[in-house]
């Protein structure tokens, strides 16, 4: 049996390395990864509350976390692509302009 | 036995996570993230959740990951340059990270939390799961189809090149 407070704390830890990823990459892409980072994190705290409580809810939102998150990955990929076709640079301090 | 298993499995997941964002090269960081993925995969098994367990791997371990590493190819991205911005992100991002950590770890530390996961008696089988979803959740369910078709035509419009 595994405690649920050693889930938490690994949840929290992706989170946090998300995060800090999030802030010290330049790279846009690997931001991005940061964020799915971010995602499963939470993702794996849902799985674990729903496994204490005998509640099948937490699965259910996993699954719609992960069709928000793979509707966010085509789309944020897609402007990743237009960015660098005008910019022709993947880093975050060169695109600092909304306007194309 | 489970405790073992959690223990490395975790080891494995965390271990990755940092290599994601010590890499320089984003492939790199894409294959770390997919080893995050597959370890995250086994500690939903080990937490009973097997449709989420089979979903993971097909949609974030398959899928989204292989939207990554195909833009990253297709972009030819290179290593990271170091800016100044960069070193000015390492100043305040680190220091922001730790404060969060040893925010949430005083949080688990002050709430007495229920003490083992009971992982034979749940099962998030396909069945259980999908009975929810098209009962109670069936309207979220069909509106994330929308999205997803949203989505789709978003994707299309915005990679599209200008004629």
């Amino acid at each position: 049996m595994v405690p649920l407070s050693y889930y938490l704390v690994l949840s929290a830890l992706l989170f946090a390395i998300g995060v800090a990823g999030f802030l010290v990459k330049r790279n846009i892409i690997t931001i991005f990864m940061c964020i799915e980072l971010m995602l499963n994190g939470v993702n794996l705290a849902f799985v674990a509350f729903a496994n204490q409580y005998n509640l099948i809810e937490g699965n259910v939102f996993v699954f719609f976390v992960m069709v928000v998150a793979a509707a966010e990955a085509a789309v944020g990929l897609a402007i990743i692509i237009s960015v660098f076709r005008t910019r022709e640079t993947l880093n975050v301090d060169q695109v600092n302009l909304l306007k194309l | 036995m489970q405790l073992v298993l959690f223990i490395v499995v975790a080891a494995i997941c965390m271990v990755a996570a940092l290599n994601l964002v010590i890499q320089k090269h984003p492939i790199g960081s894409a294959l770390s993230l997919i080893v995050v993925m597959g370890s995250l995969a086994v500690l939903y098994l080990l937490l009973g959740a097997e449709f989420v367990f089979v979903i993971q791997l097909i949609v974030y371990a398959g899928a989204i990951m292989v939207l990554f590493v195909f833009v990253i190819m297709l972009l030819n991205a290179g290593e990271e340059a170091r800016t100044r911005g960069s070193r000015v992100a390492v100043l305040f991002g680190v220091p922001a990270v730790i404060a969060l950590v040893a925010l949430v770890a005083w949080v688990f530390a002050r709430k007495a939390l229920p003490d083992a996961v009971e992982s034979t008696t749940f099962h998030g089988s396909v069945q259980i799961v999908a009975q929810q979803l098209f009962t109670r959740f069936l309207l979220p369910f069909e509106v994330t189809s929308v999205l997803i078709l949203i989505a789709i035509m978003g994707a299309v419009v915005l990679a599209r090149r200008d004629n």
